[in-house]
């Protein structure tokens, strides 16, 4: 016995000396920053939690109109932003473009993002604009119901989130409980109605028999293959899928409800640095350009006036997004996270 | 038994090893930083809840499970392969190595495209099968099929090296093989199970690719549903420390299990006498040959499959160069940075040597993210310049790898007699000269194997690399991530192809020629 605990001890007395030198400079965060790059030098860092396949053909095309080179690195946006926070003030990003608002409100959270200038987010439309101008939305992403025309008519769909529990879809219909735009949907009617509601829709979602997919597209492939009547994805889903096939039996539904069931979520911006060629970027992704390549690329939502998105999306002027800050949204994401691992949604 | 006798181990070796284990040790002191920072109010909220309890419950329950089907596998078909007359020998002793080479995610997603409710079996059955590709059970076929060679590549290194009389003699007093096999043969074979088990149970209790798809939850993936939800570190810290202390009673179990065991200085003569398997031919073929399927042909025909039907990119020669270099970096440090620490451990085997040796395991068992950001940390502060280089990469791989090639070194040198060095130094060779002439060229086979380990578990790493990785670096592992992102796997095949095909060499040269040998 003697000699386990010597060894303990050792083991705790080896890290206890390794501790000092490095606790000391892993909490001097006050240290003064050096990571701005110097101003003007036509480089600019960008920290990408959007995919390369999407996001590096508009890069080029920034970089042929301004002769501004961007140095990208891509990730996940979760596992960017928590190395944003790590950085802190030494980070030598300039522009962090992040597939979620939750992300955003993290990073300005923590002090990091610096105010965006008057004429990018005056473009923006005041909604997806963060608090402070911290942040801004550069594209939008709505939730709906993807459908299968052959088996089901809209007007039987579900009219909100509450509605997907109704006994007549058991077993029929489909969710994706892991992918972060249902979770960031579970964290807005979180937020707006408190943890009992989210406890109870959870619940009735549970009961009711979903099958569940590992993304959404997933159940976009489930909804035209007859497998499923109707799934909880991101509208650009479908479109995806028609791309290819024009004929597959898939529409978009959006629930009429309003607040979390037509829940716009974005994809946005927060500015890093002082570099002007950061702010550049920023302009750029604002730009009617950019917008464009959102709306035709990805079928997303342009988040500009001048920008129309492709035909037959409803517009968005005509979705009653819940009125919510979103780094509310983002306090309360992991609570979400464990009430749905709780609920048992996201197993088997 | 005279080989249990201490050796003096130099101030340079210790000094070293010192050194060693607090550069691995960056992840800790960055936890119990963050987990300090946390008031006794978070403590209480976030780790006194049955949740805790309930993943102690699945992370211990599945790296026991993956064990117990590790040590199922891995015995028979060590035994198989390198005491037997089984036909093909050679052939199925590289078999079994080769899962190593596929990713856990990889793993995951085969065991999932098969056997998942929509899977290729329930369509060529015709129904839907139960969801027995999710949960605990996905998860013990991913991990469980594909990390058992740590085990089995050990077990067939002291199989081979076996004293035959002790076998020899409990035949001629009249005990059946099998009786010989669990009273002789097992009890001979506790250093490869327990080091080879405590590879396998840590590497489970690190995992996130396999778990994450077949959707278990475990303190790996609490973690990163920490750091996604909350980006608030402290709740992720949280849970990782209490995966350290869970790795610290792992480190314990073994080190209990270790103590006693007569490392054999085997080094007999003769070579055991094959068994002759006779009828058994059929069954014996019937299992190694299943496991094989199981194991290497239907990953590959499944990611075969998936290239089928999927443009993907083609993939950049550049990207399999730098998956080379920084894997092969990190394996030829982390076998320099295991002499220190395994010579120390065997030769002086003091309580420190033994702490010291143990501290190296820290980054093993803890998921790539928090090794990640500890450096992300420690870089911005300390060295500033390093940051998002391939030699921090590197670094970081050290970190997580180390253990693999410490206890393929352990091993090989506590089958080593001192003697040899003890000789060479009362001839006048200075330390350094023994070392170069002496130990390392007689324990080159266990060196090598290590450092092809660690080159392997390198050049599958995804998480570490995309957060530590050099802007613009891509390596094979990154180009899986991005194409999967998009796109469902099909664009994927062909870097895991090609991943699979740059992993295959090395393992012939640096892990199964040495260990098995030429003429097996």
């Amino acid at each position: 016995m003697i000699r386990n605990t010597l060894l303990f001890l050792a083991v705790v007395s080896l890290a206890a000396c390794g501790a000092p030198e490095s606790t000391t400079t892993a909490t001097s965060d006050t240290a003064p920053t050096t990571s701005t790059a110097p101003a003007g030098d036509q480089s600019v860092t960008l920290y990408s939690g959007r995919n390369e396949k999407l996001i590096a053909p508009l890069l080029q095309q920034f970089t042929q109109k301004t002769g501004i080179k961007v140095e990208a690195r891509y990730g996940e946006t979760a596992e960017m932003a928590a190395t944003l926070l790590e950085e802190g003030a030494r980070t030598p990003a300039g522009v962090f473009l992040s597939q979620d608002a939750a992300a955003l409100g993290a990073v300005t959270k923590a002090g990091l993002a610096k105010p965006l200038p008057e004429d990018v987010t005056s473009r923006i439309e005041a909604r997806f604009v963060g608090p402070d101008r911290k942040w801004a939305g550069v594209s939008g992403r709505a939730r709906t119901v993807v459908y299968n025309p052959k088996k089901i008519k809209p007007e039987q769909l579900p009219q909100s989130l509450e509605d997907t529990g109704n006994r007549r879809y058991r077993g029929r219909w489909g969710v994706a409980p892991l992918n972060a735009s249902f979770q960031s949907q579970m964290a807005v009617y979180h937020a707006l109605n408190g943890p009992e509601a989210l406890d109870r829709l959870l619940k009735s979602m549970v009961d009711n028999q979903p099958r569940r997919y590992p993304r959404n597209g997933a159940i976009v492939d489930a909804v035209a293959s007859g497998e499923i009547d109707w799934g909880l994805v991101n509208h650009y889903y479908a479109w995806e899928a028609k791309k290819d096939r024009k004929d597959l039996p898939v529409e978009n539904f959006f629930m009429p409800k309003g607040d979390a069931s037509s829940l716009v979520n974005v994809a946005g911006v927060a500015l890093l640095s002082d570099d002007p060629d950061a702010v550049e970027l920023l302009r750029f992704l604002v730009s009617d350009e950019a917008q464009r390549y959102f709306a035709e690329k990805t079928f997303e939502y342009p988040l500009v006036s001048t920008v129309q998105p492709v035909t037959a999306l409803q517009p968005l002027d005509q979705l009653r997004t819940p009125d919510i800050d979103f780094a509310r949204v983002s306090e309360v994401l992991p609570e979400t996270l464990s009430r749905i691992n709780a609920s048992g949604l996201s197993r088997n | 038994m005279s080989e249990r006798r201490r050796a003096r181990v130099s101030a340079f070796t210790k000094a070293s090893a010192l050194a060693i284990a607090a550069f691995i040790s960056l992840p800790l002191v960055y936890l119990f930083v963050r987990a300090a920072e946390a008031g006794s109010d978070a403590w209480r909220l976030h780790l006194l809840t049955w949740r805790t309890v309930e993943l102690l419950r699945s992370t211990a329950g599945i790296a026991i499970a993956v064990l117990a089907l590790s040590i199922l596998i891995s015995v028979p078909y060590a035994w198989l392969v390198s005491r037997t007359d089984l036909p093909l020998r050679r052939f199925w002793a590289v078999m079994g190595a080769l899962p190593l080479a596929f990713p856990s995610y990889i793993a995951a997603f085969t065991t999932v495209s098969i056997l998942g409710p929509r899977g290729a079996l329930a369509t060529a059955i015709g129904r839907p099968l139960p969801e027995i590709a999710y949960g605990w059970s996905g998860a013990l076929l991913a991990l469980g099929l594909f990390s058992y060679p740590y085990l089995y590549l050990l077990l067939v290194a002291t199989m081979k090296g076996l004293d035959p009389a002790l076998e020899e003699a409990a035949r001629s007093l009249g005990k059946s093989p099998g009786e010989v096999f669990i009273r002789v043969v097992l009890p001979q074979l506790r250093a490869p199970l327990t080091a080879g088990g405590l590879m396998i149970v840590l590497y489970t209790m690190s995992d996130f690719g396999a778990v994450s798809i077949v959707r278990y939850d475990t303190f790996t993936t609490a973690i990163y549903d920490a750091y996604r939800g909350l980006f608030d570190r402290t709740v992720a810290a949280l849970l990782a420390t209490v995966l350290a202390l869970l790795t610290l009673v792992v480190l314990f179990i073994e080190w209990r299990l270790m103590r006693g065991i007569y490392h054999g200085a085997s080094r007999t003569a003769r070579r055991a006498r094959k068994a002759v398997l006779g009828p058994w031919r059929v069954p014996a073929l019937l299992f190694v040959g299943s496991v094989a399927a199981v194991t290497v042909v239907v990953p590959l025909v499944s990611i075969a499959g998936w290239s089928m039907h999927g443009a993907g990119s083609q993939s950049n020669p550049v990207e399999i160069a730098n998956s080379l270099a920084v894997s092969a970096a990190a394996a030829i440090v982390c076998v320099l940075f295991s002499l220190p620490v395994a010579l120390w451990s065997v030769r002086g085997r003091s309580a420190v040597a033994v702490a010291v040796e143990r501290l190296t395991f820290a980054g093993y068992a803890l998921p790539g993210i928090v090794v990640a950001l500890a450096l992300v940390v420690a870089a911005t502060r300390l060295a500033r310049p390093l940051y998002q280089t391939a030699a921090l990469l590197v670094g970081a791989y050290v970190i997580r790898f180390l253990p693999e090639a410490t206890a393929a070194t352990r091993s090989a040198l506590s089958s080593l007699s001192p003697l040899y060095e003890e000789a060479a130094r009362s001839l006048g060779s200075t330390r350094f000269d023994v070392l170069r002439r002496v130990t390392i060229p007689l324990i080159r086979p266990g060196l090598l194997a290590g450092g092809g380990l660690v080159f392997l578990t390198a050049m599958k790493e995804l998480p570490a690399t995309l957060i530590l990785r050099p802007t613009g670096f891509e390596t094979l592992a990154t180009r899986i991530w991005s194409e999967t992102s998009v796109s469902a796997w099909s664009g994927a095949a062909r870097p895991s192809l090609l991943l699979l095909v740059a992993s295959i060499v090395p393992l012939w040269a640096l892990v199964i020629r040495p260990v098995i040998g030429k003429n097996s």
